[in-house]
This record gives C-alpha cells, structure tokens and sequence, in this order.
C-alpha cells in the first residue's frame, strides 16, 4: 500500500471508532448541558436549541438585560440560516462532525508519526495522543476554557487567532522538546509553552455575565475536558495500533 | 554509483515525506472546516460538537 493510502485508511478507520465514542461520550455528558444552558440563553423561551426556527421571531433575543443586550451584538445568529432540528437530526450532525473533526486530527497525527520516523504501536500512539491532547485541549482550554452557549466571550475571530497560535505554539514546544536532546531546545520549548499565556488570550468584554450557572460552566470544563481525553487517548493508541499494520 | 545512491536516498525521504506532509495538511483542512468554519450552517451543524471541543464558538 503507498504510505498515503495507510495514512489515509488508518485515519478513516481511527475516526470513525473514535468518533463514535465520543458523541456517546458527549450523548452522556456535555450535550445535555448544552441543551440546559440553551435554555438560560434563550430566556426560557422553552423549545430548546436557539439556532433553530424557534428563535427566529426573538431575533435570538438573550432578554432584557443590559448585559444581555451588548452581549448580543457579538453573539448574533442569521436567524435565517439553516440548522438541524432537535433531537436525532441534531445528534446525527453531532456525529458526522464528531467523525470528521477525529478523521482530521489522525490525519495530522499519523503523519506527524510517518515524518517522524518513530516506529509505531499502541504505546508510543498514546504518547503521541497524550501530546494532543496538551495542545489542542488542555494549552488553548487554560486561557479560552470549553464554554457553555450564552457565556460571555471576546470577538470570535480574536479568540480563534489566540486558540490557533497556543496549539501551534504548544505543540512546536512538545516537538523541541521530545527531537531535540540539547538545554537549548528544552529552554525555547518551555518559552514555546508559556508564550501564549503570557501574551493572554482573549477576554470577554467587562461587566457581561454568564447566562447559566457558574456550577454549571464549571461542570461543562470538566465534562468536555474528560471527553476530550478520552478522544486524545483513543486517537492516539488506534492510529499507533493500525498505522503499523497498514504500514507498507 | 555514489550519485545513484544519493538520488535513491532522496527520493525515498522524498516518498515518505510528501505523503505524511499532505496528510497533515489534508488533516488541518478538514479540522479546520468542522472546528473554525464561519460559514452559518457549516457552525450550526457542528455546534455541539464545536462546544465539546472547546473550539472557539459564537
């Protein structure tokens, strides 16, 4: 097989398991949150998801808070604009994008691996997953931690600079650390990690409040960082697995 | 002999780095896609899931 048909197929094969586990995993544990803070963001005007049609006639109105107010300009959706219906539809896209988001992340990780010419089981997978998981959860999660609908939040595009550059950052740290043998190396890597949390992300503007509980969020974080986990691990160890099974 | 020993070398880093390259970045482009998209429909298909990766949302 040419090694870009093993990466491709090993990835494909890894995605669809691991993305199956996590919409259980997210089934279970942050979509019932999200649904429960849709209603806080939505003013308790009961159906449900805010993007849906129900939303259309309030504008994806929060209330009539002042807070909620100005949070609105940076929150607005067309309202106009098309979105899965609750219930099954609403998890069946869940899925597929659950899928494709583990089919992309094996595709960087197992040819991150290939590049760099260590040999490949379920172990060092994990290792590499575990690495993964630092730089796309846990490095970006610190500043801009997993948000609940309706928390209050800086400009999106800011905000998905900052998460791009501390996953970069992060991970070309990682890499330094784990290629490079020299004190050097290990000293840029460690600069490499803290840069984007010197720098800062983001910060949602003064004086918004969250619209669900504190508890609330504060469970959300964890959920999703558990889940999260779970993807990174999984993700790590099946491509380790299958990549040395597909390998030419 | 050594010059056809260099070009095979390189053309066997050659073959094991271009495809690992463009699977990165085919990877990159479809995270990319699902996680940062702002087309509308492409963010309220993904929503949940964007939430639960803790992809920056709204």
């Amino acid at each position: 097989m040419s090694v870009f048909r093993s990466l491709v197929f090993t990835s494909v094969l890894v995605g669809l398991i691991v993305g199956t586990a996590v919409t259980l995993a997210q089934f279970l544990g942050t979509t019932p949150l999200i649904l429960a803070a849709e209603v806080f963001e939505t003013g308790g005007a009961a159906d449900g998801h805010s993007h849906a049609a129900g939303a259309a006639e309030e504008g994806h109105d929060h209330g009539n808070t002042a807070a909620a107010a100005t949070q609105a300009d940076d929150h607005h959706h067309d309202a106009d604009a098309w979105a899965p219906a609750d219930g099954f539809e609403r998890n069946a896209y869940t899925f597929v994008a659950n899928v494709l988001t583990a089919i992309g992340f094996a595709l960087v990780l197992n040819g991150l691996m290939q590049i760099s010419g260590t040999e490949s089981d379920w172990r060092r997978g994990l290792i590499w997953g575990l690495c993964g998981f630092v730089a796309f959860m846990l490095a970006p999660g610190f500043g801009l931690h997993p948000e609940l609908p309706g928390t209050p939040a800086a400009p999106l595009f800011e905000r998905q600079v900052w998460w791009i550059g501390t996953a970069a950052s992060t991970a070309a740290g990682l890499a330094l650390l784990f290629f490079q043998r020299r004190p050097w190396a290990a000293a840029l890597a460690i600069v490499l990690i803290a840069l984007p949390h010197v720098i800062g992300a983001p910060v949602p503007p003064e004086g918004e409040q969250a619209l669900a509980p504190e508890a609330m969020s504060h469970r959300f974080v964890v959920v999703a960082t558990l889940t999260s986990l779970l993807f990174w691990s999984l993700l790590g160890a099946l491509s380790g697995h299958f990549r040395r099974r597909f390998e030419a | 002999m050594s010059a056809t020993t260099i070009t095979s070398s390189a053309s066997s880093s050659v073959s094991r780095f271009a495809p690992a390259l463009l699977s990165v970045f085919f990877g990159l482009f479809i995270v990319g896609f699902v996680g940062f998209s702002p087309m509308e429909v492409v963010h309220n298909a993904a929503h949940d899931a964007r939430h639960a990766n803790a992809f920056p949302c709204h």
